[in-house]
């Protein structure tokens, strides 16, 4: 009897060709009934031009081999629903299957866009509730719920900032962004039309007060600010921040990518900001791996509302209804009102939760973060001695010596059965990890997370090179991503 | 890695090399190995101005893109062709074959105002 045997499934080995390559000329994945009504002509009704008889290499396939074919593929993956995801500033909690539950309830589920308001008054109110919410953990006076996600947000927001102050005359040329920031920021700014200039973080990772005050001047439209910053920490100056920046009239934007550190603890438009954007997907516990969808929600204070994007919900005799009298308004910024699937979702975490509810997810997303950083620190470096709030960034200098970099402990951390951490940002960092466990994570879970990286930390002391080559227990081992970056094949050819 | 003595040097990283009005600008060793494998290198047009200061392309590595910033003002008058082929010369000889842009100085006192190769140094603590 042979060890091995003929018929392999690819499940079983975990490789699994493209569609195309499954391909087999004549099968198909659906079955129409006969033709009851009289044969139309296509190449008569719509121009000869615009037939085509043949798709050149599109796959035939049956409806079983797709359905497998994607099944298998879905095997392959790593979800929050499987273990810790501790990517650094993404916030990847555990969405309570309420949430799911709430979603999928008939009438919000299949409600359609174009249904009358009259028929629409319950999936309306959820937004006019979760605007409400909202507003009130910003500390902000008037939300949109429209952008489609975080960087929309930012675009909506910096578009607002822009509006109010060509309403003041002059619309201004720059946006003052952190070298810490997310990428997205710099672009927001320039889609949005304005300049960049680049503030240097002090040593401990923040803003400098006296830098921030030699740049500010009449050409500064607005300053993009992540509070808590990309480092994790609370810029503790925000209120003598955002002081310096109203005296020269310009505005403070707030990324709230980092929300999740805050929600219940600071609001803000307590602390002066005048217009954010709250990544819902993130700090109100939406599915977002994968890449969304996600939903952006901005919050501003009461001078920037006339800008808002329009239509805006209104009540009027008790009914709710849309509102397209906004002639301020920078216009839409996306179809229909947002994401509605993902708005329900963070309405039922909300209302879940209650107030005390979401002040004690935050506390302890602050207490899973700093354990992480108390057991971690005797083994890897930390960035920045200032008090983490949701996550910890530590540098890879120690391991450096031994010629092992972030990279290569993130690969080595799959081989635990982990998906990596941030890797490499914020870039202000040396080899930056960085490690978000949010708040839903047992001690146990962010235990058995410290003792692998604690054990890699060991491997890199007394093998370097192993660690270097990791990793070893995935289906492919280490990809070539500067050769796919340099010479990327983003098409299968035959 | 040598950092020669007749280039001068920004706190950002980027290096210039000046010859009569002509200067020829490059990132330094220590960048390109900060950065990591270089996949792309933005360069501006040839014939356009630089300003000290602001941004003249960009770098992007697996890691990240990075702004390069212009060390002095000038006109563009030739870029390095061979980075749009090869950006991985910008790994391999950052001081030398893959240099980023030559210029027309506009402002030739700017340079005296640049880091020295010890200066430099001991800015990056090597």
């Amino acid at each position: 009897m042979p060890k091995t045997l003929g018929k392999i499934r690819p499940h079983l080995t975990q490789n699994e060709s493209l569609l195309f390559e499954l391909s087999h000329p004549g099968k198909t994945g659906y079955q129409l009934p006969e033709l009851d009504v009289p044969a139309v002509d296509a190449a008569e009704a719509l121009g000869g031009e615009n037939v085509r008889t043949e798709i050149e290499h599109f796959p035939e396939v049956s409806e079983v081999e797709v359905i497998r074919h994607f099944t298998r593929l879905s095997t392959w993956n790593y979800g929050i629903d499987l273990g810790l995801f501790p990517l650094g500033s993404c916030t990847m909690k555990y969405n309570p299957r309420i949430n799911e539950a709430v979603a999928r309830i008939e009438g919000l589920a299949w409600a359609h866009p174009y249904q009358p308001e009259s028929l629409s008054q319950g999936a309306m109110e959820i937004a006019a509730v979760l605007e409400q919410y909202l507003g009130e953990i910003f500390g902000m006076d008037a939300v949109t719920l429209q952008p489609a996600a975080g960087a929309h947000g930012e675009y909506t927001g910096i578009m607002l900032v822009r509006a109010y102050l060509e309403s003041q005359g002059n619309p201004r040329k720059k946006v003052l962004v952190p070298d810490s920031a997310h990428g997205t920021n710099p672009a927001t700014a320039i889609i949005a039309g304005y300049e960049v200039a680049t503030l240097k973080s002090n040593e401990q990772g923040m803003i400098d007060p006296a830098v921030l005050e030699a740049a500010v001047d009449d050409t500064v439209a607005a300053m993009m600010i992540t509070n808590p910053n990309t480092v994790g920490v609370f810029e503790e100056n925000i209120v003598k921040i955002a002081g310096i920046l109203h005296a020269k009239g310009a505005q403070v934007y707030m990324d709230g990518a980092n929300l999740n550190a805050l929600v219940g603890v600071a609001r803000p438009g307590d602390f002066g900001i005048d217009v954010l954007h709250s990544n819902l997907h993130k700090t109100f516990s939406t599915p977002h791996g994968g890449g969304g969808p996600g939903a952006g929600a901005v919050g501003v204070k009461s001078h920037l509302e006339p800008f808002l994007p329009t239509p805006r919900l209104r009540q009027a005799n008790g009914q709710w209804t849309w509102d397209y009298n906004c002639p301020q308004s920078i216009g839409r910024v996306r179809a229909y009102y947002g994401n509605f699937g993902v708005l329900v979702r963070a309405l039922a975490y909300i209302m879940a939760h209650g107030g005390p509810g979401l002040r004690n997810a935050t506390l302890d997303a602050l207490l899973n973060a700093n354990y992480l950083r108390a057991k971690l620190a005797p083994y890897f470096q930390i960035a920045y001695n200032a008090p983490s709030m949701h996550e910890c960034v530590f540098e890879d200098t120690r391991q450096e010596s031994k010629g092992v970099r972030t990279g290569d402990i993130a690969k080595r951390l799959i081989d635990y059965g982990f998906h990596p951490y941030t890797v490499s940002f914020p870039m202000i960092v040396h080899g930056a990890l960085m490690i978000e466990p949010t708040e839903t994570e047992s001690k146990q879970e962010l235990d058995a997370f410290c003792e692998s990286l604690i054990a890699i930390a060991n491997e890199i002391d007394t093998d370097p090179e192993m660690v270097k080559h990791a990793p070893y227990m995935t289906r492919t081992s280490r990809v070539d991503e500067v050769t796919a970056a340099r010479k990327p094949i983003v098409r299968w050819k035959p | 890695m040598n950092y020669p003595e007749t280039f001068r040097y920004t706190k950002e990283h980027e290096w210039v090399s000046v010859d009569g009005d002509t200067g020829t600008i490059g990132i330094t060793d220590h960048a390109q190995n900060e950065l990591g494998d270089i996949v792309y290198v933005d360069l501006p047009k040839v014939g356009g101005a630089i300003e000290t200061g602001k941004s003249l392309g960009s770098v992007e590595s697996v890691k990240a893109v990075s702004d390069i910033y212009a060390p002095v003002s000038g006109e563009v008058l030739e870029i390095n062709t061979l980075l749009a082929e090869a950006p991985e010369k910008l790994n391999e000889d950052p001081h030398g074959d893959a240099w980023l842009v030559k210029i027309r100085l506009s402002n030739p006192g700017e340079v005296a105002g640049l880091l020295s190769a010890e200066e430099y140094k001991s800015f990056i603590g090597s």
